[in-house]
């Protein structure tokens, strides 16, 4: 297989992982994410850290980040529980900026904006082609793993009580279930999965900075996770296979539009992202595969 | 020790009056369109980015610069509440959240590509600090300052006295209500994202002519502005002006035991403290 064709396969499977992350929580529970990118970056630099600075082995510092990722999860659902939608949204953006801003002044650490470099593979490096192909069918694995789990979570009586918290709150309250556990527990696992995203990233690209996990990173998520359809997690995987395709069409703006900067190619792509996620809004906001209504 | 603290104080009332500006905007939107509209950013900087052409090249002074930047946010805001958020008004909430962060995405990347990411400077005159016994204030801050409370008592003249600050108010009250005592909502709606959006355009000229403008200056201070309207409790916009010069305050005083470069952080443990002991804020009504 082409090296291009496999690095995009690949991207576009960390990308699955993240949008079925945000469809556990906002697509089947109703808990919108806007801190997705935030969750991301710690499971990159947990697992970027551990593996360069304290020379754990990959898979268990990819453990570690879900953990990590997990917990933080837990931890910031847990303030936010008893509080509407909007509130959450609003808390879970300013989680993001936190760690966004932990992440470039603690220096001593993540050596701040330079970012961390010669994060080893998942496998190793060196084996060239090899490497390639063995870190595509092991993201591929995860993707299956992250599917299975949220598919089982969806089709499960506890993704019936899910939707039901997603659609009305006080009335599965009332019929007895307990919403705040059933919350805190789907909110920990989609953190769990974006953290593993986010290692996964990092033991591919081989190097983060906090760069790379803008608010605009969460803003791609959601637009996969909207093209493809949400609450459906084989939607949430098509979307991210089709931002993929987005955003390398969109390579070809720069040669066809010579006159404007590099800058300038860069602000008409994240315009045009822009568009599509509204356009998409308006026009198809189920998706171009909408989740299957349940009884 | 006291010096420190009051100078701190003084800088903190200064930086909380433009807060408030861009807090009240954003609170007025939330009690008429019941979502959070996370575009006031992309606004902010708009508005900013007509203050300085205004002001940098048909050198116009600061006032009129605001003028300008209130105008043309308060335009794009009907725009994009035209062309984006009324075709999705019965959708939830948090699409309209999110959609809204798509607006500011788009806003951003439009100044991009027109202005770049070169940070921009207003054309004002420089002059020394004044000094008044221990503290030491800049008198663009104090300028700025004085704008801000003048385009705040404007806006509360037109809130009390006028009809349509009536209808306004009857509208964020209940919609349903206002709409059967024959008040045009929708029309009312509009008006409100022009002043909510102009306001936010404003204080992204003042924000600017303290230091300087750049495409993601109201994403720099968004969740300070978010965190003063939680404060205040949302909706209220009395709470959102303490609210803000609660945060402005505390924001300068957090330099005493964290590095400045976590200023940023300070809007984000205030909203976490306020949400788990105090939901409505100080001066909301709303238990939610």
């Amino acid at each position: 297989m082409d090296s291009y064709l496999i690095a995009m396969v690949t991207l576009a499977a960390i990308y699955a992982m993240m949008a079925i992350s945000l469809n556990l929580s906002w697509g089947l529970a109703g808990m919108v994410n806007l801190g997705l990118a935030g969750f991301i970056s710690i499971g990159a630099y947990a697992s970027g850290l551990l593996t360069t600075v304290l020379g754990w082995p990959v898979p268990l510092a990819i453990l570690a980040a879900m953990i990590i990722g997990l917990v933080s999860g837990v931890a910031l659902t847990y303030v936010t529980l008893r509080l509407r939608d909007d509130y959450l949204a609003i808390v879970t953006l300013g989680f993001a900026e936190v760690i966004r801003l932990a992440i470039v002044n603690e220096l001593w650490l993540t050596h701040g904006s330079d970012g961390i470099s010669g994060i080893p593979g998942i496998v190793a490096r060196e084996y060239g082609y090899g490497f390639e192909l063995g870190t595509l069918a092991l993201a591929l694995a995860a993707v299956a793993l992250c599917y299975w789990l949220a598919d089982r979570v969806r089709t499960s009586p506890y993704g019936r009580n899910l939707r039901a918290i997603r659609d009305d709150p006080e009335g599965t309250a009332v019929a007895g279930k307990n919403v705040t556990l059933i919350k805190v527990k789907t909110f920990g696992l989609s953190t769990a999965i974006a953290a593993l995203a986010g290692a996964f990233y990092a033991h591919y690209t081989s190097f983060i900075s906090p760069e790379i996990f803008q608010p605009l990173l969460t803003m791609y998520v959601f637009l996969a996770l909207t093209m493809g359809g949400t609450g459906n997690n084989r939607g949430a995987m098509l979307g991210a296979f089709l931002l993929i395709f987005v955003l390398e069409a969109s390579r070809f703006i720069a040669p066809s539009l010579p006159q404007f900067s590099a800058v300038q190619h860069a602000a008409i792509r994240e315009m045009l992202v822009a568009v599509l996620f509204i356009l998409t809004l308006l026009y198809r906001p189920q998706g171009i595969s909408p989740e299957t209504r349940h009884r | 020790m006291i010096e420190t603290i009051l100078q701190l104080a003084a800088n903190g009332i200064m930086s909380g009056a433009v807060l408030a500006v861009a807090a009240i905007g954003f609170t007025m939107m939330f009690a008429v369109l019941r979502f959070p509209n996370f575009s006031l950013a992309g606004h902010m900087a708009g508005g900013a980015y007509a203050g300085w052409i205004a002001n940098t090249m048909f050198g116009l002074p600061l006032p009129l610069a605001l003028l300008c930047g209130f105008l043309v946010a308060g335009g794009i805001g009907v725009a994009s509440d035209f062309i984006v958020l009324r075709p999705l008004r019965r959708a939830a909430p948090i699409t309209l959240a999110i959609a809204s962060v798509a607006i500011s995405l788009f806003i951003e990347n439009a100044l991009r590509f027109g202005f770049g990411n070169d940070l921009r400077s207003f054309d004002l005159p420089l002059a020394r600090d004044w000094v008044i016994g221990w503290l030491r204030l800049g008198p663009q801050q104090v300028q700025n300052a004085g704008l801000a409370i003048v385009a705040m008592l404007i806006l509360f003249v037109i809130f009390t006295f006028t009809q349509t600050g009536r209808a306004m108010r009857a509208t964020a009250d209940n919609a349903g209500l206002a709409a059967v005592k024959g008040i045009d909502t929708e029309k009312i709606t509009r008006l409100v994202s022009f002043l909510g959006m102009g306001l936010a355009g404003a204080a992204g000229v003042l924000l600017g002519a303290d230091t300087s403008i750049e495409p993601l200056l109201g994403l720099k201070v968004i969740l300070s502005v978010f965190a003063a309207a939680v404060l205040g409790g949302l909706g209220s916009i009395p709470g959102a002006v303490l609210g803000a010069f609660a945060i402005g305050i505390v924001e300068e005083a957090s330099q005493i035991v964290v590095p400045a470069t976590y200023k940023g952080a300070v809007g984000f443990v205030a909203i976490l403290l306020v949400l788990s002991f105090r939901p409505s804020g100080f001066l909301g009504r709303r238990q939610t």
